[in-house]
């Protein structure tokens, strides 16, 4: 008799292969890549091929239609709306980034507090999160960004307007979070090996973050991956209204609406950054779609 | 049940105010006032305005004067001279509840039958298209698809008027940019809601009792699969209300969407303060509205 050798598969393992599978996620990661990357490396290779950078204006030329030079043309000042986009991008997945990064420590932190202190503790906590999910928290945002001078924020090189955006909306996109975190501590703080870590004497605040909030990973990364879409699209909403970012920085919002003013005219404007932003959305929506199926195969499918 | 919904409209008005003293607290800690911006006045007449307003006062009488002004709604409007917040609500609101209700109606009808089409339909064209639609539907930013869409069916084809608002014909354009990311998202949940009812064994003995296949797919399946698209209305409510604030701008409909940011912008705290108030108040009564009908679309739900 032969010895069968039974290999086991780790929950990541697992998630790996169901991911891959799906194919429009993992093709969604491709062009998110590429569209990084762009926007990366794509200012510093347009300097060297076709020699313009982003501040540089040829006053002359005015808003030219897309042309070899410039393959998205240029803008009313005569500058490349190529590198703007590109430039434009990196504001926008920053905002992004560090937004959903707040988002994650302030929701992951409330949500297990609130699941692991329990009681009426948990019940006034989760009160607030749903207090603030009955709001229209985007007036409240709309608020903050047009009272709050962004000069009064800026911080060493960065502009206020995008501090003011990290924090804005970091702030207010981590409510589902904290009730995702706090329905998985919940369940898992009465597990066994919660039981053991306290048995051999680890203090209350050690398992709740060595132990218990590893564990909600999954779920974690799977409803980040859908705020950072949501997160960039309330970013470019705000900067349309003219309450975000604003010159001379550029983010793919405030350059559809740039576009949006000038289209009947150069429709160009519009139409590259709007194209590339829906591009970007259309994949980080998908990316998540995918994650989810892969990390989290209980939740329901829409 | 009766009881529920009392308690709830009785929870509506602290937390209203709740979020009133939120949002005066942003207001105060901000810096600068409603009156030392662009225009420089004498002393003596940015004192008397500042009296107007009660600015002068310490905060929580500054509050309570607001709040006061904003129940019996004589609370006049900060940059609007001669004009109560009441009024200015009173009169462009009407015209985002239009946008709002157009916009809504057209993502339900779009929305369901599509769903109901892609279900009954698995895996065919039919599905296969609209599903696909839905998906970059869900991923073209509104203030993308409204100008686009002037491009092409104003500008362009040249079948509808750019902008303003006279008139259904004007309307389309908006209701369609505001609603269509909604009624791409109401098409997948009612897709999913609809596969789902259509295996259970209710769906069965109706089938089997031989009604028609309409029927069954409306009067018995498509109750049960609209749960889900129940519950999304609540928070989809809240995201028409922001989104008509860019639908406004971009077709210039005279709404309160935008009026409010113009008033956040021109520090016009009285107006803000309303607005912020008066939207609060209608998304809690809708939010109980859905929750009613929530238990009447399924009779195992029960209010506590």
């Amino acid at each position: 008799m032969t010895k069968q050798v039974v290999a086991g598969s780790s929950l990541w393992a697992d998630a790996w292969k169901r991911w891959r599978r799906h194919r429009i996620s993992v093709a969604s990661a491709v062009v998110l890549t590429l569209v990084v990357a762009f926007c990366v490396l794509g200012p510093m290779l347009t300097e060297a091929l076709l020699g313009h950078t982003y501040e540089a204006q040829n006053r002359a030329l005015g808003a030219a239609p897309p042309s070899w030079v410039h393959p998205f043309g240029t803008d009313i000042l005569g500058r490349d709306v190529m590198v703007r986009t590109m430039i434009g991008g990196r504001v926008s997945l920053a905002v992004a980034l560090v937004a959903t990064a707040v988002s994650l420590f302030v929701g992951v932190t409330y949500g297990a507090l609130s699941g692991f202190l329990g009681g009426r503790v948990d019940a006034v906590m989760m009160r607030i999160v749903d207090l603030m999910l009955s709001t229209p928290y985007l007036l409240l945002v709309i608020v903050l960004m047009a009272v709050i001078p962004p000069s009064q924020v800026s911080i060493g090189g960065l502009d206020g307007s995008i501090i003011l955006m990290f924090a804005a909306l970091g702030l207010v996109s981590w409510l589902i979070l904290a009730r995702i975190v706090r329905g998985q501590v919940l369940a898992l703080k009465e597990r066994e090996f919660v039981e053991a870590a306290r048995a051999i004497g680890v203090k209350p605040l050690t398992i709740l973050f060595r132990h218990i909030v590893p564990n909600t990973l999954g779920p974690v990364i799977v409803y980040s991956t859908l705020t950072i879409p949501s997160v960039m699209l309330s970013e470019a909403f705000l900067s349309f209204l003219g309450l975000g970012i604003r010159e001379p920085e550029a983010s793919w919002g405030t350059l559809v609406n740039d576009g949006a003013n000038a289209m009947s005219v150069f429709p160009w404007l519009l139409i590259f950054p709007g194209a590339i932003m829906t591009l970007t959305l259309f994949c980080l929506n998908f990316l998540g779609d995918g994650l989810r199926d892969a990390l989290d195969p209980s939740a329901s499918r829409t | 049940m009766i009881g529920h919904v009392v308690r709830r409209l009785a929870a509506i008005l602290p937390l209203v105010l709740l979020l009133a003293f939120s949002t005066f607290l942003l207001l105060q800690l901000a810096p600068g006032g409603p009156f030392d911006a662009e225009r420089n006045f004498p002393p003596e007449i940015q004192k008397q305005l500042e009296a107007r307003f009660s600015l002068d006062a310490p905060w929580y009488e500054q509050f309570g004067t607001y709040i006061v002004g904003l129940a019996d709604g004589t609370l006049p409007s900060m940059k609007r001279p001669g004009l109560t917040v009441g009024e200015l609500i009173g009169s462009s609101f009407p015209v985002s509840l239009t946008l709002g209700t157009l916009a809504m109606g057209f993502a339900l009808c779009l929305g369901i039958t599509s769903g109901i089409i892609g279900a009954i339909r698995q895996n065919s064209i039919w599905d296969w298209s609209t599903m696909s639609v839905a998906l970059i539907g869900i991923s073209v930013p509104n203030f993308v698809l409204g100008p686009l869409l002037i491009l092409i069916f104003a500008l362009g084809l040249g079948w509808v008027p750019p902008a303003r608002w006279e008139g259904l014909e004007t309307m389309i354009l908006p209701a369609v940019t505001l609603g269509l990311a909604y009624a791409a998202y109401i098409a997948r949940l009612t897709r999913a809601g609809m596969l789902e009812v259509i295996r259970t064994d209710f769906v069965r003995t109706a089938r089997a009792k031989g009604l028609a296949e309409h029927v069954v797919v409306i009067r018995h399946a498509l109750r049960g699969a609209l749960l889900p698209v129940i519950t999304y209305l609540g928070p989809a409510t809240a995201r028409i209300i922001t989104g008509t604030v860019v639908i406004e701008k971009i077709f210039q409909v005279p709404g309160l969407g935008y009026y409010f940011v113009q008033s956040a912008l021109d520090r016009d705290y009285s107006m803000v303060l309303g607005v912020v108030c008066f939207y609060a108040s209608i998304l809690m009564v809708l939010n109980l509205l859905v929750d009613i009908a929530y238990t009447w679309l399924d009779p195992r739900v029960k209010l506590a």
